[in-house]
């Protein structure tokens, strides 16, 4: 046992993701529980900010730098966090499950036969070892895992671990050149969504369901959405109606979320719905059935029409933000 | 061009979830099981490609006998064949991805379709695991797939966005929903599927490198306060938003 943890940094566009500010805050704090080193790799080209990184508690962080990395290679970026991790000598290796790290961690499970932990909400010290909590069935149960192999793999859910900085500012940050990496599969162009907030990394959710009756009124979401600087969603029966993409599904066949805001519009909560929005820190449903499941895990409900509640209800946020 | 589809056998998404007596698992009872949902944009994908470019498919699915009625829904849909790697006993997504990847080697199958992520234990890397155990490419999440030549362009799924993948076969793709409309089984396909013989394999017992300890149900979160029934109620969830959940 090398006694190591390193986590790998992940940068789009060249800006680190928050994701990653709370995955080097949690394994700073796990490192000094089982008095482990840790340092960081990360993969890019310009990456702003760098040695803003230098106050969570890594002792080195290391930049593998090619123009031809900025976008993800998964054939490149395998070999490379390969290479940093028999380096580092890492036996702890720390990805966020983003869409980047649940494509990457594995890979690299695979090469080193490494257990992996995917989609972490929870790390606790018991004896010497991390026992991991994950959901499970979109979160209608939870499990506790442990990883035995040596090298030992973890991806933590974006927006559950808090960031930390510390006191001392002395992580090194060190460059290394990469020559002729291994683009085999590479991406060779990024589409975004204009101007959209993606629901798997908003901190405020609007989420509109089969109450809103017909695309058309889609806009009171989007209104309320913006008005609150969240993003969008819909249910499973809007999505699957053709009203709304699935890039904005929430529940057990789209995307399990955890934002600090949940607001429900003519959702009624059926039970793959809940499971992907139920651990929202708070819940808000407007609806006119008093009866549906929403309610029974809303914090503030408003049993009422949603047509006549959200556009007051989007003039009041305005108000309070301006 | 031989092209293999993994598929598994899980509870619908519909279901309850308890937990079982060992505190490990769930309740099966009364719990319906179906095809992975993500599974079943990766067999239409397999047999579109069939379909435009030759070959034959096969479906693999690892798991108890149960398992057979997702691969009967695979072969009712117009899959060729069918494998089960019939094994009982509780596997990590790692020793899974092994035993699928001496399967697709054994089946010497160029091409393979994965779901995206089962929808029991929501894992999602079982696809490109086993990629990596066969040295053979893979593009996760794909809601777009194209094959020309030796050449696959596939569009994949990110947080706010899309990225558009260029890789070469061997390949394995994992499909995430929008990537087609999976078709319906015709009552020929069906019959046609009860025919055939689905072919049983024993496979190595699990190596875990992951063990789980337990399996419990999410803490209820307490129904919370009803504050009117209609527009004039807007001041007050503004203001218990503001001072007390303090998140807007």
């Amino acid at each position: 046992m090398a006694n190591n943890i390193l986590v790998f940094i992940e940068q789009r566009n060249g800006q680190i993701k928050k994701a990653s500010l709370e995955a080097i805050s949690s394994a700073a704090e796990i490192a000094q529980k089982l008095s482990y080193k840790v340092n960081g790799v990360t993969i890019g080209n310009d990456i702003n900010d760098l040695q803003s990184l230098s106050n969570y508690g890594l002792e080195q962080i290391t930049h593998y730098k090619n123009s031809n990395l900025e976008n993800y290679s998964p054939t490149a970026y395998t070999e490379i966090t390969s290479k940093a991790i028999t380096e580092y000598d890492g036996d702890i290796i720390f990805f966020s499950n983003t869409s980047l790290g649940k494509d990457l961690a594995p890979r690299i499970a695979a090469k080193f036969d490494a257990g992996i932990a995917i989609d972490c909400i929870s790390l606790e010290i018991s004896g010497n070892e991390i026992i991991a909590q994950r959901p499970v069935f979109a979160g209608k149960a939870l499990v506790e895992v442990k990883v035995n192999s040596p090298k030992k793999i973890f991806t933590l859910r974006p927006n559950v671990f808090k960031v930390k900085t510390n006191s001392a500012n002395n992580t090194e940050v060190k460059t290394v050149n990469v020559d002729n990496p291994n683009l085999a599969t590479k991406v060779i162009e990024v589409k975004k969504s204009e101007g959209k907030l993606d629901v798997a990394e908003a901190d405020i959710i609007v989420s509109g369901g089969r109450g809103l009756k017909g695309p058309e009124h889609f806009h009171l979401v989007e209104e309320l959405a913006r008005a609150l600087g969240a993003a969008s969603g819909a249910s499973r029966a809007v999505v699957d109606a053709g009203w709304r993409p699935h890039s904005e599904q929430v529940g057990q066949t789209g995307k399990t979320v955890s934002p600090s805001l949940y607001v429900a519009l003519g959702i009624s909560g059926a039970i793959q719905h809940l499971a992907g929005m139920r651990s929202s820190k708070y819940i808000v449903a407007i609806n006119k059935d008093k009866d549906a499941p929403i309610f029974q895990v809303a914090d503030y409900g408003i049993v009422g029409d949603l047509f006549e509640i959200v556009p007051a209800l989007i003039e009041e946020i305005k108000k309070i933000k301006s | 061009m031989k092209i293999a589809v993994c598929i598994s056998h899980v509870p619908d998404t519909a279901a309850k979830i308890n937990i079982g007596s060992d505190g490990k698992s769930i309740d099966p009872s009364g719990v319906s099981f179906v095809v992975n949902p993500y599974d079943e944009f990766a067999i239409e994908e397999a047999l579109k490609t069939k379909e435009k470019l030759g070959g034959e498919t096969v479906a693999i699915s690892l798991g108890s006998e149960a398992s057979k009625e997702t691969l009967r829904k695979a072969l009712a849909m117009g899959i060729d064949n069918a494998v089960l790697l019939k094994d009982d006993s509780y596997r990590d997504s790692l020793s899974v991805a092994k035993a699928l990847a001496e399967e697709i080697k054994n089946q010497n199958a160029e091409l393979v379709f994965f779901g995206k992520q089962s929808v029991d234990y929501d894992n999602s890397i079982t696809g490109q695991l086993t990629a990596e155990l066969l040295g053979y490419h893979c593009i996760s999440v794909v809601v777009s797939f194209t094959l020309d030549g030796n050449k696959i362009v596939a569009e994949r799924e990110i947080e706010g966005g899309k990225e558009v993948v260029e890789t070469v076969l061997p390949a394995v793709i994992t499909a995430q929903k929008g990537l087609n409309d999976p078709r319906y089984a015709s009552l020929k396909g069906i019959m046609a599927a009860k025919k055939k013989v689905i072919e049983e394999k024993t496979i190595a017992a699990a190596v875990n490198h992951t063990e789980l300890l337990g399996m419990k149900k999410p803490p209820l979160k307490q129904a919370g306060k009803i504050i009117g029934n209609d527009a004039s109620a807007v001041p007050e969830l503004v203001r218990l938003l503001r001072e007390e959940a303090k998140v807007i």
